[in-house]
């Protein structure tokens, strides 16, 4: 039988139904579905797919083991290297990643490796995740700080080794950018929940509520018996336009929308207590996964018009295709080649519209995209009420400021070494967003993966 | 989870909490402020630190009732738990120079002004301190202004206590014959505090304010709580809450603080409802 150049689709909630609700979208696979994709893999000899993965998941062997409806096997084959899978398989970019090498992607779609992955983790929440064995105590203790996906495999790797490791999260509850960045309809929460109790059942002691660099520094970590630290604190300040009006009522950072939104579940306000403005009309500045996240939170809380505007081509857009084909059958309105200019407020200081100037692309810049370049007297005004700035973030300085010996980026970063996350600090390894600047949740796991070995090695050696 | 040690009503809206929190308290310092929210599905609210004790492991705040939060907080007695607790944040400040301050608190400010007065009496600057209220009823921390200060002065709008009027008035009076101060510190409501360093400017005296703009994590993250200060704009979880009063837009906070107004009515009226809250006009 010759092999499907398709990928087995997957159920997704309806356009029209989706938009009023935060329940996921994409609804996963059945058994049926699971194994007829998986059956799709070749089995390559050398697979090339792995290559493409950071944190190295065994791909084939997984598959295979869905393929022979083996779910629990495949579940632990892929926790080998990821502990997080139910979170990779929804939200990793695999287009970019293993599914950019799989060989049947010559011919036709490649195998659907992150539907699979999702599927898998998903049974085996369903049916009940089996208790890991408690690692050989070593008798040496590490701090994390930072919950997200760095942190959280970072710790899960060093619980595993037998290491004694306490994780620091400022806010209130476990999962950074999982839980307060990434919405419920692409990431439930529950599924967050669920893999943070994971890593709590390998012996990690998560302490909430701990800003560290001010309730504890790193060097007082030190103090308190802990031979080695990982930083994995992410980047967090929201970086605004610095045109006229971004302080108007009605102007928010991505950063608080999302954060309101979804750690803060203002959605269910006021049964919650965190209130959000969402307002008839929403412009959403930037072309991000994070810019389609916020759109999409817009409309979910009841904007009637939603714009993303965005200065160069859809091309350029570094969202997510797919999020992007999410966003326009949610009917989120793209105004591309756009550039805001100024916020309108009105007399009483809230918003009332944007006011926007159209680009033309040029030559291309150090990014290797094409510049977009004003074109003269073509400013216009889109009428909204709120403004969502989602142009990026720069990493929180907290750490370093307080942190003597850890040297920095000129632009805030933490310098770390690309395959250990050595910092200039003796025992202090960083990864993520705080030494890489805004990048993707496997990225972040794939540095906090690097680091676990190397802190082990170290701490072996000491 | 985080144990309430110690309730006092300083006034009927006005409460007084000492919280257990030996981290935070060992660390605390004046100026600085802690989130809390007190249970699953609660708001994140910034107070500032009243007060702190390494030794006992415990940290003061003083809050009025105004919104739901504020109220379901004013509910909690002794013993009982607040669900999150998270500090110290902000920026300390500090005056290791200072020999002589002019120190000014209006309502539930004069909280956070307490601790920096203490500190600079403990230091041996002289400190002259004006403390208002709405009514007499509402005045805090009377007895311990007094114990940090060289000379209190009380006003009361209503005239029920001191001066009939405002801190300010006092402010004018004090500044038209004795300008020789290192500081003005002032913390109050926005528009005490605009009045404040209106009049403070002529005279060139350093002014330095705190301000309670909305946020949500405290850290720098959201930029909720952007206020401008001398045209650029600042955070003020991180670069403040202390900032130079005679540079700060005023009008802008007083315009940000309005942003959910309704959305606060709203709460109130469902707890209401629900018979959560007894509203205090019925």
């Amino acid at each position: 039988m010759p092999v499907r150049l398709k990928k087995t689709e997957m159920p997704r909630q309806a356009p029209e139904i989706r938009r009023k609700n935060f329940k996921e979208v994409a609804l996963g696979y059945s058994v049926e579905d699971a194994v007829k994709e998986a059956q799709r893999c070749l089995q390559c000899k050398n697979p090339q797919c792995v290559k493409g993965c950071p944190v190295g998941v065994k791909i084939p062997e997984f598959i295979k083991l869905i393929a022979e409806k083996d779910f629990y096997g495949a579940a632990r084959k892929i926790k080998e290297t990821n502990s997080l899978p139910a979170i990779c398989g929804r939200v990793c970019p695999q287009e970019e990643q293993c599914e950019k090498y799989c060989i049947l992607a010559k011919k036709g779609e490649p195998v659907a490796i992150g539907r699979l992955e999702r599927f898998a983790a998903d049974w085996e929440r369903e049916k009940g995740i089996e208790k890991p064995e408690k690692p050989q105590k070593l008798g040496k203790k590490v701090a994390v700080i930072g919950s997200g996906p760095a942190g959280l495999t970072a710790a899960g790797d060093l619980a595993k080794l037998g290491y004694d490791v306490t994780v620091f999260e400022a806010f209130h509850e476990a999962g950074g950018v999982l839980v307060y960045g990434i919405p419920e309809f692409r990431l439930p929460k529950a599924i967050v929940k669920q893999e943070v109790e994971y890593i709590k059942s390998l012996g990690v002691d998560l302490k909430t509520n701990h800003v560290i660099g001010k309730v504890l520094t790193i060097d007082e970590l030190f103090e308190m018996g802990y031979e080695a630290v990982f930083i994995g604190s992410g980047a967090g300040l929201p970086k605004f336009m610095g045109i006229p009006g971004e302080n108007l009522n009605g102007v928010y950072s991505a950063n608080e929308f999302l954060t309101r939104t979804n750690l803060m579940k203002a959605y269910n306000f006021p049964e919650t207590d965190t209130p959000i403005k969402v307002g008839r009309k929403v412009a959403v500045v930037g072309g991000g996964n994070v810019a389609m996240d916020s759109a999409r939170c817009a409309i979910r809380l009841g904007a009637e018009e939603v714009y993303i505007v965005y200065r160069r081509s859809e091309e350029e857009m570094p969202a997510r295709l797919e999020e992007v084909e999410n966003a326009k059958e949610e009917g989120i309105i793209f105004k591309l080649l756009t550039n805001p200019v100024k916020i309108l407020g009105n007399d009483e200081g809230w918003v009332k519209g944007i006011e926007c100037i159209k680009m033309e692309l040029g030559e291309p810049d150090e990014s290797g995209r094409r510049r977009p370049v004003p074109i003269k007297g073509s400013e216009y005004v889109i009428d909204v009420d709120t403004v969502i700035i989602a142009i990026g973030t720069s990493p929180n300085p907290l750490i370093p400021r307080t942190t003597p010996g850890l040297n920095t980026q000129k632009w805030g970063g933490i310098v770390a070494d690309e395959e250990t996350g050595k910092t200039s600090k003796e025992g202090v390894y960083a990864g993520g967003d705080i030494v890489t600047g805004a990048a993707t949740v496997i990225l972040a796991m794939g540095a906090g993966k690097k680091a676990a070995a190397a802190i082990h090695e170290y701490l072996q050696k000491k | 989870m985080f144990k309430i040690l110690k309730r006092k009503d300083l006034a009927d809206t006005i409460k007084l909490f000492e919280i257990e929190a030996p981290l935070v308290a060992k660390k605390a310092k004046p100026g600085q402020f802690v989130i809390l929210r007190i249970k699953e599905g609660g708001e994140r609210i910034p107070l500032t630190i009243a007060d702190y004790d390494g030794e006992k492991g415990s940290v003061t705040v003083i809050f009025q009732e105004v919104g739901k939060t504020t109220k379901d907080l004013g509910k909690l007695n002794e013993g009982d738990f607040i669900s999150d607790f998270i500090g110290p944040l902000g920026t300390p400040v500090e005056f290791p120079h200072h020999k002589r301050v002019l120190a000014i608190g209006g309502g539930v400010g004069v909280a956070p002004l307490y601790p920096k007065v203490k500190m600079l009496h403990n230091q041996g600057a002289e400190v002259i301190s004006i403390i208002g209220a709405k009514t007499a009823d509402m005045l805090i921390l009377e007895e311990e202004m007094k114990a940090v200060s060289d000379q209190l002065f009380i006003c009361t709008d209503d005239g029920t206590k001191g001066h009939h009027g405002f801190v300010t008035d006092v402010l004018k009076d004090i500044l038209s014959k004795d300008t020789e101060f290192d500081e003005v510190i002032a913390i109050g409501p926005p528009i005490m505090m605009k009045i404040v360093a209106n009049i403070t400017r002529p005279y060139k005296i350093p002014t330095m304010v705190s301000l309670n703009p909305i946020m949500i994590d405290g850290t720098g993250m959201c930029g909720g709580c952007r206020v401008t200060v001398g045209g650029e704009t600042k955070f003020a979880c991180v670069d403040g809450p202390a900032f130079d009063g005679h540079l700060v837009d005023f009008d802008e906070l007083m315009r940000r603080q309005t942003m959910y107004k309704s959305e606060e009515q709203k709460s109130l009226a469902l707890a209401e409802e629900r018979g959560e809250h007894k509203c205090r006009l019925d």
